[in-house]
């Protein structure tokens, strides 16, 4: 990408942050009650009231309490949660890194799982098994990740008991980390029996996750290889001698990776919003389960909090895409 | 008549489940809010006449699961209808009219589409707090993007063909032209849509019972007897597992009728 386009990217997402930032506002305030009624003590005189509310800046008109609370935003003071009497920032980073953690692992399932099946449903093109693998995508497709995830708790977690399904790592092993990245960290201290048990917790969200998921960039990526496969290019490959599985994985793989890079960072946005219902499904501590928790609590520092870093992580994904897209195809370097 | 089987199946169990919520009173063989902790978390046929077991309050499964058709039918065409509604006054307005009404209606549509669901939903909930109202709010606030969009293309493809032209020729006004030509030709568009719709609607309902957003915690609700039996699930898979399952059917009901449609209906905007 050119310097301009850069920039022009970069202010479109400041834009979407900043309407994200004041609809936050906007529907914070527009919640019934007054804050100020709720806290001073029944019998205060009217002079009580007024000095509270200049006390917490609400009698100031709505836009400066917008523009005070948005260099406090700034700042990344977001307050105090109501529920857990911790600064909310605190709060939100001790907690992300499970969530980061979770939806990369499954994202490389997807990826991995993606691919492995539109290569095999386009080498097996024209027969039954064609069908038979488009079928089972299909259906991975159709099931929400709910279902999904509440199946695997029954299958593997209980009728065969071979995988935990609640938690982040078994409580019993103590590997005494500084961060909350588990797996990041346990790696780089050579902790392997740790990151293998976090591993094991992981497994079942991160597939939960996976599943509709992967099968979305199956779909994508076998339609566009079976585009491919057609071309001229292809027919020269196959003249020159090459091995159907290097044509495949060289030529056909490669020219259809772009179009399913872009799909899967749009996707990618909606397997981040799945870790709120999945976390909860396997009590996993991520952000997605104080987010529930929160609106529960209904804790409105706490929401505001999540939703601001949940706008900031859609967005930078969104560009990251973007960026990764111009970087493979040639022909959109220079457009 | 339609040959799909699709059509046959999925509307047959949607049309049981409805029976099931109207006549919920006759067909259960308990009060689903009857309690009795002497025989609480009974495994299926344990105890005579508790087909599916009780749950931990000694619930009977099959009384509630009977009364949960209720709010998920409920919050499914309730909140599919009206996000139809919206979705295609604004599409058709768009479509049809072009010009400004694209403009704006275009452009809050992309925002709305680039905006996460998860998040927004959070917002609402919290804003409006949880309730059956809330659940049908956020549905309709979230997903009338789906309608609108399609139905916006539909229209647009439609104005350009030669019937409204004719009607353009022969006088009538462009507001006629919309209801009378225009609607008629994108129902088969929007009756697949609201189809699909619902399918979500009940999954979305369920999820917010589930993490307990829904209705109040003892009216019964598949998501709410799911989330009890995810806590009991060693002790008793069967609270789990029925609402589960019958959620899954739901589910694939709607999305086989939906479907079914879309290939019966197809031919019939070519013919």
């Amino acid at each position: 990408m050119t310097p301009a386009q850069l920039f022009s990217r970069g202010l479109s997402a400041l834009v979407t942050l900043i309407g994200v930032m004041v609809i936050v506002f906007i529907l914070v305030r527009v919640v019934p009650g007054d804050p100020v009624a709720m806290m001073i003590a029944p019998g205060a005189s009217e002079a009580d009231v007024l000095a509270l509310r200049a006390f917490y800046g609400l009698d100031l008109p709505i836009w400066k309490q917008f523009f005070v609370w948005f260099g406090q935003v700034l700042q990344g003071n977001f307050g105090t949660s109501i529920s857990l009497k911790q600064n909310v920032m605190t709060v939100i980073l001790g907690r992300l890194p499970a969530t980061l953690e979770l939806a990369a692992f499954a994202l490389v399932m997807a990826v991995v799982w993606g691919t492995f099946v539109a290569l095999l449903s386009t080498s097996l093109r024209h027969t039954l098994f064609e069908k038979l693998i488009d079928n089972l995508n299909g259906i991975m497709l159709a099931v929400p990740d709910f279902i999904w995830g509440l199946t695997f708790v029954l299958v593997l977690g209980v009728l065969l008991p071979i995988l935990p399904i609640s938690g982040r790592s078994d409580p019993s092993i103590d590997a005494g980390l500084s961060t909350q990245f588990y797996i990041l960290e346990g790696l780089l201290r050579g902790k392997i029996l740790f990151v293998w048990d976090v591993l094991k917790h992981m497994l079942l969200p991160g597939l939960t996750m996976a599943f509709p998921f992967a099968a979305v960039i199956g779909r994508v990526l076998k339609n566009t290889m079976m585009e491919v496969m057609v071309q001229d290019y292809i027919v020269l490959a196959r003249i020159k001698g090459l091995s159907s599985l290097r044509i495949l994985l060289q030529e056909a793989l490669r020219n259809a990776a772009v179009p399913a890079l872009a799909l899967t960072g749009v996707q990618f946005t909606f397997l981040i919003g799945g870790t709120v219902i999945t976390e909860r499904i396997f009590s996993y501590p991520g952000v997605g389960n104080l987010a529930i928790d929160a609106v529960i609590n209904r804790d409105l520092p706490l929401i505001q909090g999540l939703v601001l870093t949940f706008g900031v992580i859609f967005i930078a994904v969104n560009m990251l895409v973007d960026a990764m897209t111009a970087w493979l195809n040639p022909r959109l370097r220079h457009a | 008549m339609p040959k799909d089987l699709r059509i046959w199946l999925g509307g047959g169990f949607i049309l049981l489940l409805l029976l099931a919520a109207v006549f919920a009173p006759l067909l259960s063989p308990y009060d689903p809010l009857e309690q009795d902790l002497l025989i609480a978390t009974m495994g299926p046929g344990l105890e005579p006449g508790r087909h599916l077991g009780t749950d931990s309050l000694g619930r009977d499964v099959l009384s509630r699961l009977i009364y949960a058709c209720r709010i998920a039918l409920t919050v499914a065409f309730v909140s599919a209808t009206l996000a139809c509604v919206l979705g295609t006054v604004l599409g058709l307005l768009a479509g049809y009219f072009g010009g400004w009404w694209d403009t704006v209606i275009s452009r809050l549509i992309d925002i709305w589409m680039a905006f996460p669901p998860v998040l927004l939903s959070i917002l609402l909930v919290a804003v409006l707090g949880s309730g059956i109202h809330s659940v049908i709010a956020a549905i309709v606030v979230i997903d009338w993007t789906r309608f609108a969009r399609v139905v916006r293309a539909e229209a647009k493809q439609q104005a350009r063909l030669e019937y409204v032209e004719a009607a353009t020729a022969l006088g009538m006004g462009r507001g006629a032209i919309l209801l009378r030509e225009i609607l008629p030709n994108v129902i088969p568009v929007i009756v697949v849509l609201l189809s699909l719709e619902m399918g979500i609607a009940v999954i979305v309902e369920a999820i917010l019972s589930f993490v307990g957003l829904s209705v109040s915690t003892d009216a019964p609700t598949w998501g709410g007897m799911i989330a009890e039996g995810r806590q009991i699930i060693h002790q008793a898979w069967w609270v789990l597992v029925f609402p589960l399952a019958t959620l899954f059917l739901t589910v694939l009901a709607f999305n086989q009728l939906g479907d079914g449609l879309r290939q019966w209906l197809d031919p019939m905007l070519k013919r």
